[in-house]
């Protein structure tokens, strides 16, 4: 019972939520280019479905093109940084420096000096993205047990073999960590790389659409991708997280 | 088989873990290293192993410098890689050695029937309990025929039951194979049972403070033996002269 209401309980809250805005929006006549209605929302999404989803699809391809590239990089330097201790040294400053610059003041430069549209986005929702893969590995690396090592080490493992039979499957979970906290982060960098852009000329993500919809005024379309974009990133959290319990689960089993 | 000539170990941050330690390794004996924490047998038997290098003295083998796979060590923890089954745990020292990989599963498996799990080859370490996981470690250990095995209390994390049987079966594969064995260990009882000579260390820094070959006679009922009841008494004594005061008392 307590288990059943546990489930219910964030959709409930959610309708309650919706419905109390809904009988605001009625009740003080608000008008719908200023606070629409959840039911002006569903609307507006309706009469355009197929443009948004269109823009949707363009956000999670950037989206996770960058993942791919994020967790690519973040794996290569992960494993650069645990090989020597002079890697580490010369990556780490540069890395973190990286992920402190806010995305929104690297972006137009990117934009301009990369001219194919689609990979200047996809740099951009890379670079704040790679750094959770990067910090997770690193540390997964770090932790091999050092018993697992020595017994390596008797055996005359060659580095290579300790790499790959040892230490990057011990920083598979870490790995996996990492990329479900890089993957809501490179939606947030496709959608502020997507807005640089569009100010810019390139339109096709759904950040294009919220600017175009806020220029013209169509508030409730405006938020109709809002709210897709929530869900899209909600949906990656949890696809990942998926992922990670599914992985670790068979590969103990 | 193995002379230790006045071997010291001080480590880095200054800490002298062994003084001046001395003594020879027999072929096909089994010697338990004793000692309180602190002693630095673990210290001795990572030396042996090579997996760390004499700050003094000289660790001379009488067959030359064991190549790799040529020791087995076995750990305190079991440390078995969680996402690989049982088999591919015990044919690992094989794979590392570039042994091809048919052969390499045989032996693993005959090497886990040895222990006494032929039936759990691909059951992985979580759905092991503490004391399979340790022969999982044990069969690891002994896959790649080492001319030594070296182990470093094995046994302390397990329960009263368990331990007991995997003395037991220690004791018995010993005796079968007459493989040389280096045992960790700080309780007398498991020295005395399982071994043929004992070294008891002294902490703080490391020092061999007596040398006893075996007096336990019997294998059938050896825990009851009376032999065996003495041989942990002089034991026990020995300790006793050999810890800090303050230590004895608690």
């Amino acid at each position: 019972m307590n288990r059943l209401l546990e489930r219910i309980a964030p959709v409930g809250f959610g309708v309650a939520v919706l419905a109390a805005w809904q009988c605001a929006v009625w009740a003080t006549g608000t008008p719908k280019y200023v606070v629409p209605g959840p039911w002006d929302i569903v609307t507006a999404y309706a009469a355009s479905s197929g443009e948004l989803n269109a823009a949707l699809l363009s956000t999670l391809t950037v989206t996770f093109a960058a993942l791919a590239a994020a967790a690519f990089l973040g794996v290569v330097l992960a494993v650069a940084m645990a090989a020597s201790v002079l890697l580490r040294a010369a990556i780490q400053p540069w890395a973190v420096a990286l992920q402190v610059t806010p995305l929104v003041a690297i972006a137009p430069l990117i934009i301009l000096w990369v001219n194919q549209a689609f990979a200047a986005l996809v740099i951009c929702a890379t670079i704040i993205s790679f750094f959770p893969i990067l910090a997770n590995t690193a540390a997964g690396l770090a932790q091999t047990p050092a018993a697992l090592l020595d017994l390596f080490k008797l055996n005359g493992a060659s580095r290579w073999q300790t790499l790959l039979l040892l230490r990057l499957p011990s920083a598979v979970p870490n790995f996996l960590t990492g990329l479900r906290i890089s993957g809501t982060l490179a939606l947030v960098g496709a959608v502020v790389a997507e807005f640089v852009a569009g100010s810019g000329g390139f339109a096709s993500g759904l950040a294009y659409r919220i600017l175009e919809a806020g220029y013209r005024l169509e508030i409730p379309k405006m938020f109709a991708a809002m709210v897709l974009l929530a869900l899209a990133g909600v949906a990656i959290y949890a696809a990942l997280g998926g992922l990670e319990y599914l992985v670790l689960r068979r590969r103990e089993r | 088989m193995i002379e230790i000539a006045g071997v010291s170990k001080v480590f880095d941050n200054g800490t002298v873990a062994l003084e001046g330690i001395s003594a020879t390794i027999a072929a096909g004996e089994f010697l338990a290293l004793l000692g309180p924490s602190g002693c630095g047998k673990s210290t001795l038997l990572r030396l042996l192993a090579g997996l760390e290098t004499p700050t003094a003295g000289a660790i001379t083998w009488a067959q030359g410098r064991p190549k790799a796979g040529e020791i087995g060590f076995v750990f305190q923890d079991a440390t078995l890689l969680p996402w690989a089954s049982a088999l591919e745990n015990v044919a690992l020292p094989l794979k590392l050695l570039g042994r091809p990989r048919a052969p390499a599963r045989e032996a693993a498996a005959a090497a886990l029937a040895q222990v006494g799990l032929s039936e759990f080859l691909t059951a992985k370490p979580a759905a092991l309990s503490g004391g399979m996981k340790m022969r999982v470690s044990i069969a690891r250990a002994l896959v790649a025929k080492p001319k030594i095995l070296l182990m470093d209390e094995p046994f302390a994390a397990l329960d009263e039951f368990t331990r007991q049987s995997l003395q037991e079966d220690l004791r018995n594969l010993w005796r079968r194979t007459g493989l040389t064995v280096v045992f960790v260990t700080h309780s007398t009882y498991e020295a005395a049972f399982l071994a043929s000579r004992v070294l008891v260390m002294s902490p703080r820094p490391g020092k061999i403070a007596a040398d006893f070959a075996s007096t336990v006679t019997g294998e059938a009922d050896r825990r009851d033996a009376p032999s065996y009841t003495a041989f942990v008494a002089e034991m026990s004594r020995r300790l006793r002269g050999v810890m800090p005061a303050r230590e004895v008392l608690a």
